[in-house]
């Protein structure tokens, strides 16, 4: 089912839509939010030059650091008796980045997810268990209203406590679980050690995942951890342009739709700032063009991607994201070499024999980046013979060096040791940045 | 054919004591143990009064442990008997992976050995009138 009708306008329409309200957003910015003139008048522009879509190009771009730099309220451009509501993105650096809502800005918030979770199969007869972290973080309430407003009945239930999670979902037969993919796959980790078959015990069909990047091979665990006929979709956004609810798969599975009646997405060089084409690599900027109290113009998300204008099987028109390739600032140089952790994480969750858990521990010994890889053993029949052991480190080295090109030390680990996670994952342990 | 109950073990402080502290609170005999030096992790073997109970509690408490079908058998206190039975088994085509002691008493003591086919082993081991112990009486030892 397809939620709204703004889902399906010919690329024409959008484009009106977005100009038009593109325009109202600028003229609005430069009028209320003194940073932003500051901007627009250094890099000498007017509200008045925005006369086409090609001209956002025109536009300076925002940056978690102009966030940091305005903190608390400094972006905002409604006057504080106006606003509703207030989050925080956890901030593992620094100063968090504080986002607001007016009245009008949390119904459309609900109406981008509600949109989202249609998409991914979601509707009035579900119970929604939300496995995401309530508080200042924006995925727990983005979903918790977008599934209300679609019928489903919530389960605030929260992280923390698995085992009473996993009661709830049992005796309440929630449909349909909401949790960033690593919770998702804990859960099911410990129904499998209290005896809780989920596959035949719990009722959940439908997956909503989202606040971590989810690769293929992930893809895969969470199939093999929740069962095949699992309506799995994965859905994009982040607390500064709004919370969950800027992009979402639908249940073809081809790219993430972007909601571009609030949302325009483009593509840049993140070195040179550069558009580039439709369909090139590159990172993702986003223009929220609808709202009040926080309209980022322009925000530089770090994440890589690029963008699908075909469109989908679904019936959908909206322009599609790809799976993200990672983010700019999680790459890591290794000896010269690029890497994205979801490259190792492909690399490993391909090999049967270890668990999807892994940490990367990236060093420096006598001037040289060490690279160590620490997974799981999973597979039991492996556990009487070291030779079968050594041989898993063998095939997971040898791959490591196929397809990276460098050579890495790979400890392997007893099932159930490495560190679990209940919101976003953190794998990469890099030493290099701390003895700087 | 007895089942030894095989952990891994990452090379960390405090590990082996805490798999003999969950044993203990579960009142399981360890009859034998087996546990070779390396640097990085480490096989733990071990024959117990009750392998299935064992590696339940093990699991529960996050170890990862399973069981593996092994050969307990007896060899009388005298020179060359070991060497012996090894010639059995080589006759008969088969490997030896791991062995360790299993018990010792005053005129004999007891083996447990992993074989390449430990089905084949028994009757071989059988056929050359070695005592191959059973289950009830491994798990019984040293208590």
């Amino acid at each position: 089912m397809i939620w709204a009708k703004e889902e399906t306008l010919s690329r024409a329409d959008i484009e009106m839509i977005q100009l038009e309200r593109l325009q109202e957003t600028v003229r609005r910015v430069y009028g209320k939010v003194p940073a932003y003139r500051k901007k627009m008048e250094a890099a000498g522009i007017v509200p008045e030059d925005i006369r086409s879509l090609e001209d956002l190009q025109r536009l300076p771009f925002t940056t978690k650091q102009d966030m940091r730099d305005n903190y608390p309220f400094g972006l905002f451009a409604v006057p504080q008796k106006e606003l509703c509501r207030i989050h925080a993105s956890s901030g593992t650096t620094g100063k968090p980045t504080v986002v607001g809502y007016t009245r009008r800005d949390l119904d459309i918030w609900s109406e981008c997810v509600a949109r989202i979770a249609c998409m991914g199969g979601a509707s009035s007869g579900d119970i929604a268990q939300i496995c995401f972290g309530y508080g200042m973080f924006t995925g727990a309430l983005g979903l918790h209203y977008g599934l209300e407003k679609v019928g489903a009945a919530i389960v605030p239930s929260s992280t923390g406590n698995t085992k009473k999670q996993i009661m709830f979902m049992k005796d309440f037969a929630s449909t349909l679980l909401v949790a960033t993919p690593s919770y998702a796959l804990r859960i099911a980790e410990v129904a499998e050690e209290i005896g809780v078959d989920v596959k035949k015990e719990l009722k959940i069909k439908i997956g909503l995942v989202g606040s971590e990047l989810m690769t293929e091979a992930m893809r895969q665990e969470m199939y093999k951890a929740w069962g095949d006929s699992m309506m799995l979709t994965q859905n994009y956004g982040m607390s500064e342009l709004m919370g969950p609810g800027v992009s979402g798969e639908c249940l073809e599975l081809c790219g993430m739709h972007v909601n571009e009646d609030h949302f325009i997405p483009e593509i840049i060089n993140p070195k040179t700032g550069e558009v580039l084409p439709p369909g090139e690599i590159g990172e993702l900027v986003i223009t929220c063009i609808t709202k009040e109290a926080l309209p980022l113009i322009r925000y530089r998300t770090k994440d890589l991607t690029r963008l699908m204008y075909e469109p989908c099987k679904c019936g959908r028109t909206t322009v599609r994201m790809e799976n993200l390739l990672g983010r700019t600032d999680d790459m890591l140089k290794i000896r010269g070499v690029n890497v994205f952790p979801s490259q190792i994480e492909e690399i490993l969750l391909n090999i049967e024999e270890c668990g999807p858990h892994y940490e990367i521990i990236v060093g420096r010994k006598n001037h040289s980046d060490t690279l160590e890889i620490k997974v799981e053993v999973s597979a039991d029949k492996l556990i009487d013979s070291y030779k079968a052991l050594e041989g898993l480190e063998r095939k997971v080295k040898d791959q490591i060096r196929t397809v990276l090109g460098l050579d890495v030390k790979v400890s392997l680990q007893s099932p159930n040791s490495l560190q679990r996670f209940e919101g976003k994952a953190k794998r990469v342990i890099d030493l290099r940045k701390e003895g700087e | 054919m007895i089942k030894q109950v095989s952990v891994f073990m990452e090379n960390r402080k405090g590990r082996l004591e805490k798999v003999t502290a969950i044993l203990k609170d579960n009142d399981i005999n360890i009859a034998s143990i087996s546990l070779a030096d390396t640097s990085e992790y480490g096989l733990l073997r071990l024959i117990v009064s009750d392998p299935d109970k064992a590696q339940k509690v093990l699991k529960e408490n996050g170890f990862s442990a399973m069981l593996t079908e092994v050969t307990a058998v007896r060899i009388p206190h005298r020179i060359g008997k070991l060497s012996e039975l090894l010639k059995l088994l080589r006759e008969a085509d088969l490997n030896v992976e791991y062995m360790y002691a299993l018990s010792t008493e005053k005129d004999r003591g007891a083996m447990i050995m992993k074989t390449s086919d430990i089905r084949k082993a028994e009757e071989t081991l059988k056929a050359g009138c070695m005592e191959v112990m059973e289950e009830d009486e491994a798990y019984a030892l040293n208590i």
